[in-house]
């Protein structure tokens, strides 16, 4: 271990060069302001980190339609009746006081990313140095005509944005007679939370079970089979609600009637008493309407070293919206992990630098099958040079082995603590 | 101050692999990938069951790293999830949690 003088002097020039190229000498400090748009897991957690990171010298907005956050993930448990709106609600009111990012709840009207400006509906513009877009996804309402008008939404639920629509379908759900038929339409692959059709499946099914045990569910599903966790979601139906959960794939709804609550399959017309679509969906409408590329006309096109988009510079995207890395889940934990990704890279490029070269990402998605069992879903997803996007680590991440209780638990903490490096 | 922390991190950088000491935040940015279970610079919030990963020394973390990938020590996820990341990648985590008080 011991260095000659020599040596050591050259070790420590290159280190000095180094230190000077990444700014660690003081010569370079990220500076500037940074624009984000939508409060979500993606938002949220890019608007804290830039500010954490940069020690409050980069100035962020964050630009959200919603007053509070309400979470996505354990929404399902709303529905099942095991937990509340307030459960899931949390405050931005952290990021204002305690990270010193200016909240605006407004809408976003047209981003100009020539003149680096945005418009906001209710009038007034914001110019940026770097604008982050975090839109989650919107729905594809055209698929599925008879549910365009805001009526027929009210009354044929998705509950795929959590909220009011959340609650509505809980009552929905309440209201219906022992023996009464629930159907959930699935639409096909890729769509935001794989698991999250069948966990709510699964927590209807239980609220069915000891509530109004001669009722049933039809899960009308548009793809070939089960798009998460098959094997866990199968054994937990067969041992927990047998002649509850009825399962059909490759029945994807193409249309409803809206008055007598019908699914309009291909061949088939499927009658319920509580008719839940989960539709089609794409990219949140900023997106295509600020000119990004679109990969299949829905998701946006980025750079995985950065989530800026590959055609739009100083745009960068994140969660839901964009076009997914291979084995990559559109999932809250996901749009979290992207968030900080991308925090980092924005730092570095308003200091002059290259963004982090080898980026890492990972999921972990828990699904409850009923209101104290759950299962896992877990990956890790590293950079890779010759590829140009980041890749599912071989060998890594898995399943649950079974359905337990000790990740019932542990899937509520992971909520907490999610939402507190979101929020907190 | 700061300073210093960059300077460790190079001298930790340059030891560990060659082609990962290219971003000197490189430590800062893989813990963050844990921060979504185990808390914001590893402070996870009190009583919610998840270990908080701040403060503790370097080498009980990898210690309980090692344990998980080679199943001497059980887990629900964390066997799964450790596989994900190189022993240089799990060195840096550790040492940036082992520095947050």
């Amino acid at each position: 271990m011991l260095m000659k003088r020599r040596d050591f002097l050259k070790a420590g020039a290159a280190a000095g060069a180094l230190a000077s190229l990444y700014g660690c000498a003081g010569a370079t400090k990220a500076s500037g302001h940074v624009v984000v748009v939508g409060g979500g897991y993606g938002g949220a957690t890019v608007a804290k980190y830039l500010r954490m990171w940069s020690e409050g010298s980069v100035q962020v907005t964050l630009v959200e339609r919603n007053a509070n956050f309400v979470s996505c993930p354990i929404s399902n448990l709303v529905i099942g009746g095991s937990k509340t709106l307030a459960d899931i609600t949390v405050s931005y009111d952290n990021l204002k006081s305690k990270w010193g990012i200016r909240v605006i709840q407004d809408e976003v009207g047209a981003v100009d990313s020539a003149k680096r400006s945005i418009t906001l509906k209710s009038g007034g513009s914001l110019s940026y140095d770097r604008l982050v877009l975090s839109p989650g996804v919107d729905f594809l309402w055209d698929e599925i005509p008879a549910l365009k008008s805001a009526d027929a939404q009210a009354k044929i639920l998705h509950a795929w944005k959590a909220g009011p629509q959340t609650v509505a379908l809980r009552q929905q759900l309440e209201a219906m007679k022992d023996g009464g038929v629930y159907a959930l339409a699935i639409p096909k692959a890729p769509y935001r939370c794989p698991p999250g059709p069948y966990e709510r499946a699964s927590l209807v099914a239980d609220y069915f079970k000891h509530h109004k045990p001669r009722s049933k569910v039809v899960i009308l599903d548009a793809n070939e089979e089960i798009v998460s966790k098959k094997p866990l979601f199968t054994k937990a139906w067969s041992e927990l609600y047998p002649g509850i959960i009825e399962y059909r794939n490759n029945a994807e709804v193409k249309d409803v009637d809206v008055a007598s609550k019908t699914a309009i399959l291909e061949f088939d017309k499927f009658k319920a008493d509580v008719l839940n679509v989960v539709p089609p969906q794409r990219a949140g409408s900023i997106a295509a309407q600020s000119g990004l590329k679109l990969v299949n006309t829905r998701w946006v096109d980025i750079n995985w070293l950065s989530m800026e988009s590959t055609n739009t510079p100083g745009i960068h995207v994140l969660g839901d919206a964009v076009f997914l890395a291979p084995g990559m889940p559109k999932s809250g934990h996901m749009a979290n992990q992207h968030g900080k990704l991308a925090a980092a890279a924005i730092l570095n490029q308003l200091a002059g630098l290259e963004p982090n070269p080898a980026p890492v990402l990972m999921n972990t998605c828990y699904s409850f099958v009923d209101s104290k069992n759950v299962i896992h879903v877990s990956s890790v997803h590293q950079y890779d040079t010759a590829t140009r996007t980041v890749q599912p680590v071989k060998g890594a991440g898995g399943v649950s082995a079974v359905r337990n209780e000790a990740e019932g638990t542990i899937a509520l903490s992971w909520a907490q603590n999610i939402w507190a490096d979101m929020l907190a | 101050m700061k300073l210093l922390t960059c300077v460790s991190a190079f001298g930790l950088l340059l030891a560990a692999n060659a082609a990962l000491a290219a971003d000197p935040n490189l430590g800062r940015n893989l813990a963050a990938t844990c921060a979504n279970c185990h808390g914001t610079n590893g402070k996870s919030l009190p009583g919610s069951g998840i270990d908080s990963l701040a403060g503790v020394p370097k080498a009980n973390t990898l210690q309980k790293l090692a344990d998980y990938r080679s199943g001497a020590r059980t887990a629900t996820i964390m066997h799964q999830i450790v596989k994900g990341y190189s022993d240089e990648q799990l060195d840096l985590i550790a040492t940036y949690f082992a520095a947050q008080k």
